[in-house]
Formats: structure tokens, sequence, C-alpha cells
């Protein structure tokens, strides 16, 4: 009886051994910045997409294949960028992940679209998780580029919407990043604000270099004396954080209205001051009541794998777990049958249905917007503040969507 | 009015931090003939010691013991890297410091991580000091104020009216004759060395939880002090104080302004709704160093206070 056990786990444990050697990996390439300023989004970013691979691996893989994330750092630079990505080909990567930063993002898309006309046979696919500028999924739109995050038009709706059910707020004042997404913002905020609360002032609408200033005192007390009544923001990294210490720094007690308040570190700069100041707009509610075990223990594990940052990055899940989906239905690991799969695929994300739209390829998902307060069940930046949704928070995936001008092209 | 008051008081303080910065490195460039490449280095190298020393102990010992060991690191460069590679002429020495900051820059890499450090303020001087318009103002900065401006003094005193001080600049000037006279001038050198390496690690220990402790922050800095030095005279103390000064009101006034190119040339007929004239003085401030050290090297190529040309 012991040696028929004995035999059937050794048999089984070969076995094992068997499809591990079989199982092929299948290269995915993460290129965002992994070291400077940035790093603070980047490296987050990276260990969610590794943690999801886990996940993924662990349940067999994306059709017995195993994922497998390559880092690469492109120092926030474009041009960087376009040499990891020629490295990430010749290494055999046919999925790209990115998204920190429309530049980059942009210059990816380009060069990706030549290189599948160049190299029919050896496609390759673009999943964007954080580049949010709209023209990606409008009139820039490719069929090889995926967007799992909401762009800025999605998001700013949810904003304007407090903004206009607040009467409080008569001023309004922009800051951005000085490049094609801090203008993206500001574009965004001026035209609905304008459509929904004409009689709100913009009393100022500033762009300020991208990862350079290091003292938003400046900033801050031009804001303070323009008498806005609240900020909006697409900072992020460490431009989001510095600027809120800033903010902290002189006593400010006004809302500023964020995209990325969750930037590591923004919390805990701010302390007690983030209650009822700092609001953000997301895809994640990770304090919010209803939210499944399932997703709990994965904000927990996250925590307990790298307690330097908080499960944040909520879309890398999404996109494995979409992509995973989709490489099976469609019964391959091959791009071009993927992304024809990924178009229209839904998943049951942690914080609600999401689901690819087949037209842009844009992912359309239920946002909410959020504040800092303590109490709560899972705090972020070490501190004892986390994130809760504020009244009427929750913005339905039909209200976010916003109408696309793409005409995508397809190949036979 | 309160644009004029905060852009004075952010613009004095940063102007400081400059010079601190700075005269260090235009004391060594009076000595050795080249500029240190590597400067910047030592004040990122001062800012991640003061973390890990206040991580152990506390902020006070971080202020004292880092300029220190910075200073200490400074001259054993000197004595074992810079002395012997200056027989090879200028060239080398460039070339030397040069690549002493890549060096430096890959060791806070790994010891410290590519990514920011948490280096904060010291709790006893996170509050806010006063109320001016409505803002609060930070009791940090004031401290960063009154540390530099210490430094300031107790720099010219040495200087100026030290036997010590004059002993150093004779030796900066006519080293040959200071030897003949029986100084030791090798080791003045290196203590000039590790003084002005001292100095910017001090800049580090109160500007790196001012600003951010990253891996990057010597990249930013470099450029900057460097138009400092250029602009205010190579080798000149007191024209590194005033070009310090100048660019420090500069960028951070620049940033108050609301005005935009069309503004300021609107009467020779530039349009608001042009490319150039929609640019505003705000956007532009991080340019202006370099516009300033453009324009010295045209019209003033010695620089403001400096005595021979570059």
């Amino acid at each position: 009886m012991k040696s028929t056990v004995k035999a059937a786990l050794a048999a089984a444990v070969s076995l094992c051994a068997v499809q591990a050697a079989q199982a092929d990996t299948l290269k995915m390439a993460f290129i965002d910045p992994l070291s400077g300023a940035m790093a603070s989004s980047g490296e987050p970013a990276y260990q969610s997409f590794v943690l999801a691979a886990e996940h993924i691996n662990a349940d067999g893989g994306v059709n017995g294949d195993m994922i497998e994330i390559l880092g690469l750092d492109n120092k926030i630079s474009p041009k960087e960028s376009l040499v990891q990505l020629q490295k990430a080909i010749d290494q055999g990567a046919r999925y790209i992940i990115q998204g920190n930063g429309s530049s980059v993002a942009s210059a990816i898309i380009d060069a990706v679209n030549k290189h599948n006309a160049r190299n029919p046979g050896e496609e390759v696919l673009f999943f964007n998780y954080a580049a949010v500028t709209p023209e990606f999924t409008n009139e820039a739109c490719s069929f090889w580029h995926f967007r799992f995050d909401a762009h800025t038009d999605m998001k700013m709706n949810g904003i304007t919407d407090w903004i206009a059910s607040r009467e409080d707020i008569k001023k309004v004042y922009l800051i951005g990043q000085d490049y094609v997404h801090g203008e993206a913002v500001a574009h965004a905020a001026e035209t609905q604000l304008a459509e929904k609360r004409p009689d709100i002032e913009i009393v100022g609408n500033e762009l300020h270099p991208l990862a350079k200033v290091k003292d938003f005192t400046p900033y801050v007390q031009k804001i303070i004396s323009s008498g806005a009544d609240a900020v909006i923001t697409g900072n992020w990294g460490q431009d989001m954080t510095l600027l809120v210490k800033a903010a902290a720094d002189a006593g400010q007690e006004i809302p500023y209205l964020t995209f990325y308040g969750g930037s590591n570190g923004a919390v805990a700069a701010l302390g007690e001051g983030a209650i009822d100041t700092l609001y953000q707009v997301s895809e994640l509610a990770a304090n919010m009541e209803d939210v499944s075990d399932e997703q709990n223990a994965l904000v927990e594990e996250y925590k307990e794998r790298f307690p330097d940052y908080d499960y944040y990055y909520h879309r890398a899940f999404v996109t494995l777990d979409m992509f995973d989906k989709a490489a099976e239905e469609a019964g391959s690991n091959d791009p071009i049958a993927v992304a024809h799969a990924l178009e229209g695929m839904s998943v049951e994300g942690g914080y609600g249905a999401a689901t690819m739209r087949a037209e842009d390829h844009q992912l359309q998902q239920p946002l909410y917007i959020t504040t800092v307060a303590a109490d709560v069940t899972y705090p972020v930046d070490n501190t004892n503040l986390g994130w809760r949704l504020v009244e009427g928070g929750v913005i339905p995936a039909d209200a976010a969507e916003t109408p696309t001008t793409c005409e995508m092209e397809r190949p036979d | 009015m309160e644009t004029l008051v905060f852009a004075l008081l952010n613009g004095a303080i940063y102007g400081l931090l400059l010079f601190m910065l700075s005269s260090g490195l235009t004391l060594i460039f009076s000595m050795m003939g080249v500029l240190n490449f590597a400067h910047a280095s030592f004040y990122m190298l001062g800012a991640y010691l003061a973390f890990t020393i206040t991580e152990g102990t506390s902020f006070w010992i971080a202020l004292f013991l880092a300029p220190v060991l910075v200073g200490g690191v400074g001259m054993l460069v000197e004595r074992y890297g810079l002395r012997k590679v200056h027989a090879q002429g200028h060239v080398a020495e460039l070339l030397f410091t040069f690549g002493l900051a890549y060096l430096i820059d890959e060791l806070v890499k790994i010891f410290w991580g590519r990514t920011a450090v948490n280096y904060r303020v010291p709790e006893i001087l996170d509050f806010p000091l006063f109320t001016l318009y409505g803002a609060q103002y930070p009791a940090y900065r004031i401290f960063i104020l009154f540390v530099a401006a210490f430094m300031l003094v107790a720099l010219w005193y040495l200087l100026k009216k030290t036997r010590a001080g004059l002993i150093i600049q004779a030796a900066l000037s006519h080293p040959h004759m200071v030897g003949s006279l029986g100084h030791n001038v090798p080791l003045i050198f290196m203590t000039v060395f590790g003084a002005g390496c001292a100095l910017a690690g001090l800049a580090g220990v109160i500007g790196g939880n001012y600003f951010v402790t990253d891996p990057a922050m010597a990249v930013q800095m470099g450029p900057i002090v460097f138009v400092v030095v250029v602009v205010g005279g190579l080798g000149s103390l007191e024209g590194a104080f005033i070009a310090a000064m100048l660019i420090g009101l500069l960028q951070t006034s620049a940033i108050s302004i609301n005005a935009s190119l069309a503004d300021i040339f609107g009467f020779i007929g530039l349009g608001a709704d042009t490319e150039l004239g929609e640019i505003t003085i705000a956007s532009m401030a991080p340019m202006l160093p370099f516009l300033l050290l453009v324009l010295i090297l045209m019209i003033r190529p010695r620089g403001l206070m400096g005595d021979r040309e570059v």
C-alpha cells in the first residue's frame, strides 16, 4: 500500500516536472521608469505585474505558457524607450507593457505600428496601463494598442461632476505637467467646467516642467493668492507628492482633485492634512463595502510582499486577467488572435466589471472618487490613513464612457 | 506685493543654498585651475549620509557629522587621486573628476537604491513659523536661511580675517612663493579641497530634505552650480555669491509672474495668440540661468567679478 502511494506520488511529481519542462515562457516586456525621479510610479507597477503574472502562472499559465515579465528601465525618456522596445523584441517579447508618460506611449504606439507593418508574422501588441491622453483611443487609435485605464476625459468627467454638485466652489485652479498629458487635462477641465458649471471661474492654468521641479512653494503661493476654492491636477509620481507637500507646508486646506493622489508617498507627505483635502478619481476603491474577499486578500498579499508600496495598480491585474482570458478563448498566444479576442472581452474586476470596447480598444469600467480618511481597513503609505469613497463618488461605467472618433484599421 | 515678498524669501533661500554649493567649487577651481565635475556628487553624498545618520541617531548629529564625513572623502580623493593625476595636466584632472561623478552616482544607487529615500525635515522644525498673506511659512526654511547665513559669515571671516585665510589665499594664487616661505602647500590644497566638499555636503544635509534626496539630485544640480561659478567669475567668492542670489531670485520670481511674452513684447506687435506670444514667463523659469550664462559669456567673458578669462 505504502509503495503504491509512493509510486503514485513519484509519478505525479515526474508528470509535473515534464509539464513544467514543456511549458514555454511567454515574455512580456515592461518598459517604464525604474530609476530616477519617477521610479516611485514605475516600480510599484512593475511589482503589480509580476504578482499578477505569478497568480496566472500558478493557475496553469496562459494556454500552458508561463508569463515572464521583463523589467526594462526607460528613464521616462521616449528615446530610451525605443531602444528598450527593440531590446524587448529581440529577446522575443511579443507583448509590450507601458504606462507612465503619454509622450513615451505615443512613441511606442508609433514604433509598434511601424514594426508590425514591416514584420508580418512577428507582430507585437502594446498594453497601455496608464498613459491617458485621449487621442490614443480617438484620432490616433491603433489596432495594436489596448488601453486598460480610463483616459483623461473620462476621469475628468468624474471630477467635474463632483465639482458641479459643490455649490461652494466658485474658483478653480488648474496645474499640470508641461507635456501632452498636462495639456490634455487642462483642456478637458476647461471645456467640461464651461459646460457643467459656467459660473465657475478658472483663476489659473499653469504648466510646470515634467519631473524637474523640486520645490513647488512658488506655485502653491500663486494658487493661494489667486483665491482658488479647488485645484485640479493630473500630476503623477514625484510631481504629485511634492505639489501636495508644498501645499501642506503652506497650510492650504482647499480640495485637491487629482488623477494620481494615490501616487506613492502623497498621503504620507500631507499626513492628517490630507483628510478631506486630497481627492482621487481612479478605478480603485480599496475600502469600499461589498468588495469580494478574494480581492481583499489580494490587497493584503500585495502589501505583505511589497511593504514599501500599496495596492494601487489594480489595472495591472485587470490587464493580465483579461489577456489570459482572451488568449485562452482564442486558443493561441499569437498577438493577432489575442487582439481579436480582446475586442469586446469582459472580466469581473475586483471593483466592478471591465469591458474592452471593440471599436477603439478603450477599457470601460466604473470609476470612483475617493478621499483620504482615518479609520480605514486598508491604510496607505504606512500611515493610519487610507482612501474612502466619497458620497456619490461612484461613476458607473456607462456614465464615465465617452464617444470615440476612432476609425480603426484592422489586419485581415 | 505679496508675490514680491514670497519671491524674495524663497529666492534668497534657494540662492544661499546655491552659494553654499558653488563656494566650494569656486575655491577648488582657484586651486586646481579646472572645474570639479564631481562637486554636485558630494552634495548628493551629504544628503544621503545625513539620511542614514538621521535614521540611526538624530538630525542634529547628521548636521555636523555628514559634512565632516563628506569633507574626509574629499580629502582622500585629493590626496590619493587628484594629486597623482595632477602631474598629467588639466585634461587628466578634468576626466578624473568626470569619472568620479559617475562612480559616486553608481555607488549611491547600489547602497541606497534607485528611488528617492524618505529623508524628512526633523520634527522639531516641522511647524509653520508664521503666516504671511494667508500662507503659512515652514520653520525649516528659515532654519536653512540661518545655517546658510552663518556659513557665509564664517567663511568670509576665515578667509579674510585670519592668518590661515591669508595663507590659503596666497597659496591659491602663488603656490610656489608660499611653498618657499616654508608652508606645506599640498596640505593646504588637500584642506581646501576637503573644506569645499564639506560645504557641498552641508548643502546636501539641509537641501536634501527641503527638496528630494534621490540619485538624480547631483545631475540636476550640477549644471546650475557651473552656471553660478561661471557667471560669478571663475575663482571669485564674491562673484559666486552675487550670481547665486541672482539666479535664486530670478528663478523663483519668474514662476510667480503671471505674464506671457505677448504681454511684454506686445508693443512691437507680438500677438497673444501666436506661438511665441503664448509662452509664459513662468514656463521659462528653468531656462533663465542658462540664458544668463550665454549672455554673460557673450558680454563679459570673465564673469561678474572674475579676474581671468574663462
